[in-house]
Formats: structure tokens, C-alpha cells, sequence
């Protein structure tokens, strides 16, 4: 058997002397010539170069995959770059548009490039389907949509019901969203109409640092900081609960994480807004904030909807914030200072430590995952037409 | 009729300055809630992760008997080995107490607790010492060596009288003997360098545990997602910007891409589950894996700025390039691409930084595992980046799980860590943005 790194050493021989053979031979069927060439004779080397290193490259990438053929893919391999390069070597005439050639091959790598986000959403979706089936075929569909109960039990008998999930993740989201749609707003509006220039460079930046912070600095703040200060000063003294982890915790931590997204999508589009509108506005005899409430949000509401879909899908698809922040337990109540859980929480418990791929206890992670991609992708799509549809108002 | 002058302020004019100053106040007081929420997150993590920094040890002086260590007394390695950790640790305990005593420090502890005032990973850095140089067995050794988190945490203010009272890990007459010894100069608190370097240690033991493995995984992560989502970001945005016709095709890769970025990144976990994991069969918690998956998120991220830098090179640029005689690939490869690079560049920096500090879908890949073998770049039985890794940000979540209070100060040292990491990869992206961006 012949090891795989022979023809991949053979192809990079091949395509680096493809190319001063290749440029060499051009130069020589055109007699010296190189006017009386179709491309420069360079433009024959790269051709011969791409030739032989972009089938062997799809071939062996092809080859890995179906892992059934490594026995003789090195012989394809080699194969392959053999044929590049003396098809390409062979076609070489003075009237060969080697030019064209080279850059349709290089045309074709962009192509298969952008393809990878295609391939990217497939994998996902196929990926989860297929899983999904798997958990369906064991597990009732109507027990996992509507069951109110969620215990998993690796011994079987489990209850996977996602309604509780569900709740958990949209009451922690609200309460995310009620802390940082108002306040990403004001400060949207404040940077983008009353700031000064020197007010606006320190502050945009300062809360753009927001929107850099890794989740996980998040979740160790809610984890140390945030659940007993909450738990000390507001839960134990009003009666709520001893709990640390709780909806509360998770929910004003994501909402301080939501607050650069927020302020800087609806910054952007208070800008959009054509400054005809405020002067028009301001010509009546308007105070500012009278522009503001009365023009400028009115002209910008769809796009600032967008934005808020936008930061409803981040709350809903975040992970370390609620496994830090949140709880495990899954639970159905009103009390923001309970702990309760999501279901990226549980995706996360579902399928770390030791996991059975057939049990219905680990699939059910792939299930809850399909709804987490269905619930943010309905919202990103809604907001993108959204948004879309609103920029082209005023272009 | 009483006509009032125009500077005289009615009701009604009050009342609408008033909102005025009303509404103004609200955007501050967002503002500087914003801001409030930042500087409070970072006051917290590095008011606790900072003293991680810091390091707690004694200059033990002890000797070292040929008959405990190698009855044998030929040095052969192989035979030392049989003596465990068990067997220094007496040696220790003993080294400690000869120091005590030496000093005339009063105290009513046993030799056993002060041993246990020495770190458990202690043990094993003299076995390691006394296995790397043979040679000093029978004679006397100084060393220094990491105290328990207790009395670490006891210098760092963690840990108190009170505290320790009550736990039963240490007590108060450990405490007092540690400052006692901490007086005479035998116990000192110095730059913790095995943080950044020292692999994972177990639940018991936090003032040994680093980040060694942590910071090699991601950095093999990084040049993987550098190696993939670079060239293929790059070369979808030329594609889509410079040669994409309009239809229904090039419509759908770029409702794609957009969504791609807006994916919770979880989900990116779970493909690399299913995918890598399960179906390609490639090897749990491996930096290839993390890395692959990682590339997947970081690519709608790098395209879209990247096809943002193209766009702002002007078309005055193409249209100068094809006049002379330029193919539309060479327009755009000899002059379009490296106009863009900074911009490009910038984006690039900024998807990587993202990338470092995602932890979610490595966490479904299995780097959560408790790591402590430094991870190869390659090897023939595991492959290229195929060794068991974990990550920096898993390593903190992985600290977060831990019970002993030790190691929350290592997860916020660890956090540190990464801001700076972080900060680094930014200020790089502003400098280049700055030095390198072109208005047309």
C-alpha cells in the first residue's frame, strides 16, 4: 500500500515544476516569441499549476470523507495530478488562451469557497434532522411537544417534555430584553442626537467593550457576583427564595450583554434617518425630544424592531450566561428569583460527560437543538426582511 | 386684552422643556447604567481573579535519605519510581518541622499538620526534582514549594481566622503559624509564572492548577480557524462581491451567510457532534475538532466585514485596471484584494477574538475533560491536532464546576488572562484600521 503523503509530495513536485515547464514550453512553441502568444507565459505555468493542484485537491478531499476508498485513493491521487498536468502541458499552442483557463479554475475555487456556507447550513440542518428522527422514532412526539414535565432518567422512563424548557428560556429573555431594549434605546438615542463628538468617541467605544466580552466573563459574573447580590439584597429580604442561580440573575446579565447590540443596530439606523425629517420637524417649532418621539423613532420603528428580533434571538440561543447564571432545574413558575433552566442549558447537560447515542435521554439534545435553530432562524429571517425591507425607504 | 411677551414662559412651554430635560436625563442615565454594568463586571472579575497572579510558598530545606528513597542506592530510575508521593510527603512534613523548629516558633500542631499546610501537589514536585537529578539523594535540598489554597487564600485575604475556624481543611493555628513563618522570611508570596504555564490540577488542589494546557489548545484552535476561515472567507467574499451574477443562487448563499452569523453558536456544537464526532469519527475533545467547528462559526463572521472592505475600494480602482488591459481576476487580485487587506484584515482579527472566547459548542465536542498531558501540534497515532486539549474559556467553566473556593479566583485570574488576550487582538485590529484605512 502506498503511504497518502507520496502523491501529495508528487503533486506539489508536478505543480511547482508545472509551472516553469509549462511557461518554458510556451515560450518555446512561440518560437522565442513571446508576442506571438495567446497570455504571457507565466499565465501557462499558473494554468498548469491549478490544473494539477485543484482536481487532486477535490479528489483527496472527496477521498478522506469516504474513508472506504483509502486504500487505493492514493493511486487516484497521484492519478489525477499525472493527468493535470500533461493535459494541460499537451494543450499548450500558441493560440491557447492560458489566461482564460487559470482563471476559471481560480473561479471555480471562489465558487466551491461560498459554498461552504450552503454546505455549513445543511450540515446543520441534516445533522439535527437526522438525529431528531432517531429521538422520535423512541420517544412520542406529542409527549415532547406538550408534556409539561421535564425529568430525564438515564435508567429509561424518562419525562422530556419542553414546555418547561421553553418557559424558562422566554421568561429569561423578557427579562433580558425589558432591561436592555430600554436602555440600549435611550443610549442609542442619546450617543446618536445629543452627545458631543468627545462624549460620543468615549462612550460608543466603552459600550462597543460590552459586545467583546466572551459569554463565559458573563456567566462568571452572574456566578460570583451578580446571583448572591441578588439573592442577599432582594430575594432572602422580600421572601422570594435562598436561591443564587435564578431567572433574574441570568436575565439582567444577558441584558447587560444585550445592551451593545441593541444601542449600536438602532445607532445605526436613527442615523439612516434622512436629517430632512429632523429639520422639518424642528422648523415647526418641535423641541427635540418631540422630533425624536414623534419623527425620528416613528421613520426608524421597523429597524429598530429588527433590532430587537435580532437581540430576542441572541437571548434565546445564548448558553453560558443561563448554565452559569440560570439553574438546572426545570420548572414552571412565576417567581424571577427561582432558579430555573433553558434549553441551551439542557442541550449542554444532555450531552457532555458520558453520552449513550442511542438512548432517547442524549437524542432529545438534538431535538431541542432543531427547535432552538427553528425559534432563532423564524426570528433572524423576520428581522432581516424587516430591516431590509425598511433600508430601502430611504436610498 | 393682556398680551404676554414671548420671553415670559407659559404652562405649556414649561411643561414641554421640562420633557425635554426629562428625556435628555433618560439617555444619560442609559448611558451611564451601560457604563455602570461595565466598569462593575470588570472590577469584579479582576478584584477576584488578580491575586491569582500571586503565589504562596515555603523555602523548604530538607534532607533527602538514600534509604527511604533508593534502598537500592544503584539510581536506577525505574526503581525510584516505585516510591510514591506517599514516601515524600514524610520527607516534607519532616522538612517543614525541622524549619518550625529551627526558627522557635510555638506552636501545638502535629508534624502531620504541617505537612498539610504544604500544598498536595508538593509531593510531587520534589519526587520530580529528586527523579530528574539522582544525584542529591542523601544530601539536603532546598526548594520552594506552593502551600495549601487555605493558607494561600489566608494571604490573599480569602481565607481568615473565622473562616478557617470553621472549615475543616485548616485551622486558625495553621493560619498563625503560616504568618509566623511568613515573618521569618520562610514563607513568601511571589509572581505566580506557573499559572500561565502549569497544566490542570485535580479538585483538591487549586493552587496548582494553570493554564499551560488551556492556552496551547486554543492556540492550535486559533491557527486552525486562522488556516481555514481566512482563505475561504476571503475567497467567498471575493466571489460574491466581485463575480457573483444576481440570482436566486447568489440571493439564498447570502440570506445564508447572514443567518449563519446570527446562529446561536450551540448549534455550531452540535453540527460538530453529529458531523466530526460521530460521523467522520474524528477524536473527542481534540483541538482539530474544536478548531473545525470553530471555523464554521468564524467564517459568516469574517465574510461580512470582508465583503464590506471590498465594497468600499472604489470602482474608479476596477474600471482603471480593466482599461488597461486586465482581466476582471487580475483587477481584482492586483489591485481590488490588497486595497481591502486592512479592512479584510481588521475583520478577520475581530472573528478570531470572537472565536477564542466561545465556549459552548466546545463544550459538546468533549473539551471539558480533565486534561493535564501538554497537548502535541502532531503525532503519528493521534494525527495533526489530534491530541485530547481543552481550551481557555472551557478551562474556566470547567473551574466554575469545581467545589473549592480556590478555584473561582482561578477562573477570574483565567478571565484576565483572556481580556488580555482579547485586548491584545483588538488594539492590533484599531492600529491597523488606523494606520492602514483609506478614505476615497
Amino acid at each position: 500500500m502506498l503511504p497518502l503523503y507520496v502523491p501529495l509530495i508528487a503533486t506539489a513536485f508536478l505543480a511547482a515544476f508545472g509551472f516553469l515547464i509549462a511557461s518554458r514550453r510556451a515560450l518555446a512553441v512561440s518560437g522565442g516569441d513571446a508576442r506571438k502568444l495567446a497570455a504571457l507565459p507565466r499565465q501557462y505555468g499558473l494554468n498548469t499549476t491549478l490544473s494539477v493542484i485543484i482536481p487532486t485537491s477535490v479528489v483527496l478531499i472527496v477521498g478522506m470523507i469516504f474513508s472506504s476508498l483509502s486504500g487505493v485513493l492514493p493511486f487516484i491521487v497521484l492519478g489525477v495530478a499525472i493527468f493535470g498536468f500533461s493535459y494541460s502541458i499537451v494543450r499548450i499552442t500558441p493560440e491557447f488562451r492560458a489566461r482564460r483557463y487559470a482563471e476559471a479554475w481560480i473561479k471555480l475555487v471562489l465558487i466551491a469557497a461560498s459554498a461552504v456556507a450552503i454546505l455549513t447550513t445543511l450540515g446543520i440542518v441534516l445533522s439535527m434532522l437526522f438525529e431528531t428522527r432517531h429521538f422520535f422514532a423512541q420517544y412520542d412526539w406529542k409527549a415532547f411537544f406538550f408534556s409539561t414535565e421535564w425529568s430525564p432518567n438515564f435508567r429509561g422512563n424518562s419525562a422530556l417534555g419542553i414546555i418547561p424548557l421553553l418557559w424558562g428560556t422566554f421568561y429569561i429573555s423578557l427579562i433580558a430584553l425589558t432591561f436592555a431594549v430600554p436602555i440600549g434605546l435611550f443610549a442609542a438615542i442619546y450617543l446618536s442626537e445629543y452627545a458631543t463628538r468627545r462624549m460620543r468617541s468615549i462612550a460608543k467605544p466603552a459600550i462597543e467593550i460590552l459586545a467583546g466580552i466572551p459569554t463565559i466573563v458573563y456567566g462568571l459574573f452572574a456566578l460570583i457576583t451578580v446571583g448572591p447580590f441578588l439573592r442577599d439584597h432582594f430575594a432572602q429580604p422580600m421572601g422570594f427564595g435562598d436561591s443564587a442561580s435564578s431567572v433574574m440573575t441570568a436575565g439582567i446579565v444577558m441584558g447587560v450583554m444585550l445592551i451593545p447590540f441593541v444601542s449600536s443596530l438602532s445607532d445605526d439606523i436613527i442615523n439612516a434617518v434622512p436629517q430632512a425629517l429632523r429639520d422639518g420637524s424642528l422648523g415647526l417649532g418641535a423641541t427635540k425630544s418631540e422630533t425624536i418621539r414623534q419623527v425620528v423613532i416613528p421613520a426608524a420603528l421597523p429597524g429598530i424592531v429588527g433590532a430587537i428580533l435580532l437581540a430576542a434571538s441572541r437571548a434565546i440561543g445564548e448558553t453560558m450566561i443561563v448554565v452559569l447564571g440560570a439553574g438546572a432545574a426545570a420548572r414552571m413558575s412565576l417567581n424571577p428569583f427561582e432558579a430555573m433552566t433553558t434549553v441551551t442549558v439542557k442541550i449542554v447537560s444532555q450531552l457532555t460527560g458520558d453520552t449513550d447515542f442511542a438512548s432517547p435521554e442524549t437524542l432529545v439534545a438534538f431535538a431541542l437543538g432543531l427547535t432552538l435553530f427553528v425559534i432563532t432562524l423564524g426570528l433572524n429571517v423576520l428581522a432581516l426582511y424587516i430591516v431590509r425591507k425598511y433600508r430601502e425607504q430611504y436610498e | 386684552m393682556t398680551q404676554k411677551s414671548l420671553l415670559t414662559v407659559d404652562a405649556r412651554t414649561k411643561k414641554r422643556n421640562a420633557a425635554e430635560k426629562r428625556f435628555k436625563a433618560y439617555g444619560f442615565a442609559a448611558i451611564s447604567v451601560a457604563m455602570l454594568a461595565l466598569v462593575t463586571l470588570l472590577t469584579s472579575v479582576i478584584g477576584t481573579g488578580a491575586s491569582a497572579f500571586k503565589q504562596t510558598y515555603a523555602t523548604v530545606t530538607m534532607q533527602l535519605p538514600e534509604d527511604v528513597l533508593d534502598k537500592s542506592g544503584v539510581r536506577d530510575i525505574d526503581v525510584m519510581k516505585k516510591v510514591t508521593t506517599v514516601g515524600y510527603t514524610k520527607i516534607l512534613n519532616q522538612g517543614l518541622t525541622d524549619t518550625v523548629a529551627a526558627l522557635n516558633i510555638p506552636h501545638d500542631l502535629s508534624n502531620k499538620d504541617i505537612g498539610g499546610m504544604l500544598s498536595k501537589e508538593a509531593a510531587a514536585t520534589i519526587r520530580d526534582h529528586v527523579l530528574a537529578n539522582p544525584e542529591l539523594i542523601g544530601q539536603e535540598v532546598t526548594l520552594d514549594l506552593l502551600m495549601n489554597g487555605r493558607i494561600d487564600g489566608y494571604f490573599k485575604g480569602r481565607v481568615t481566622m473565622e473562616s478557617a475556624a470553621l472549615d475543616s481543611n485548616t485551622s486558625p493555628a495553621e493560619l498563625a503559624l503560616a504568618q509566623a513563618l511568613a515573618d521569618a522570611g520562610v514563607v513568601n508570596t511571589k509572581f505566580n509564572w506557573a499559572f500561565l504555564t502549569n497544566p490542570d490540577a485535580s479538585d483538591q488542589r487549586p493552587e496548582a492548577a494553570g493554564l499551560g494546557v488551556a492556552i496551547l489548545g486554543s492556540l492550535y484552535m486559533m491557527i486552525i480557524v486562522l488556516a481555514i476561515s481566512l482563505p475561504i472567507g476571503v475567497a467567498a467574499s471575493i466571489y460574491l462581491e466581485e463575480f457573483a451574477p444576481k440570482n436566486r443562487w447568489t440571493d439564498l448563499i447570502e440570506v445564508n451567510i447572514s443567518n449563519l452569523a446570527a446562529v446561536p453558536s450551540i448549534v455550531y456544537g452540535i453540527l460538530g457532534l453529529a458531523i466530526f464526532i460521530n460521523f467522520l469519527e474524528f477524536k473527542q475533545s481534540s483541538p482539530l475538532v474544536g478548531g473545525l467547528v470553530l471555523s464554521l462559526m468564524t467564517l459568516p463572521r469574517i465574510i461580512i466585514p470582508a465583503r464590506a472592505a471590498l465594497k468600499s475600494v472604489p470602482p474608479s480602482i476596477r474600471d482603471a485596471a480593466l482599461g488597461v488591459g486586465a482581466s476582471k481576476m487580475q483587477s481584482v487580485f492586483h489591485h481590488v484584494l490588497p486595497l481591502a487587506a486592512p479592512g479584510i484584515l481588521t475583520g478577520v482579527i475581530i472573528g478570531l477574538g470572537q472565536a477564542l472566547g466561545e465556549t459552548a459548542p466546545l463544550l459538546l465536542i468533549g473539551m471539558v475533560a480533565f486534561v493535564r498531558e501538554y497537548p502535541a501540534a502532531y503525532t503519528p497515532d493521534a494525527g495533526l491536532f489530534g491530541e485530547a486539549s481543552t481550551a481557555l474559556p472551557v478551562q474556566i467553566y470547567n473551574w466554575t464546576q469545581r467545589a473549592d473556593p480556590g478555584f473561582v479566583e482561578r477562573a477570574s485570574g483565567a478571565i484576565i488572562t483572556l481580556l488580555i488576550f482579547l485586548l491584545i487582538m483588538n488594539a492590533v485590529a484599531i492600529f491597523l484600521r488606523r494606520k492602514f484605512e483609506r478614505r476615497w
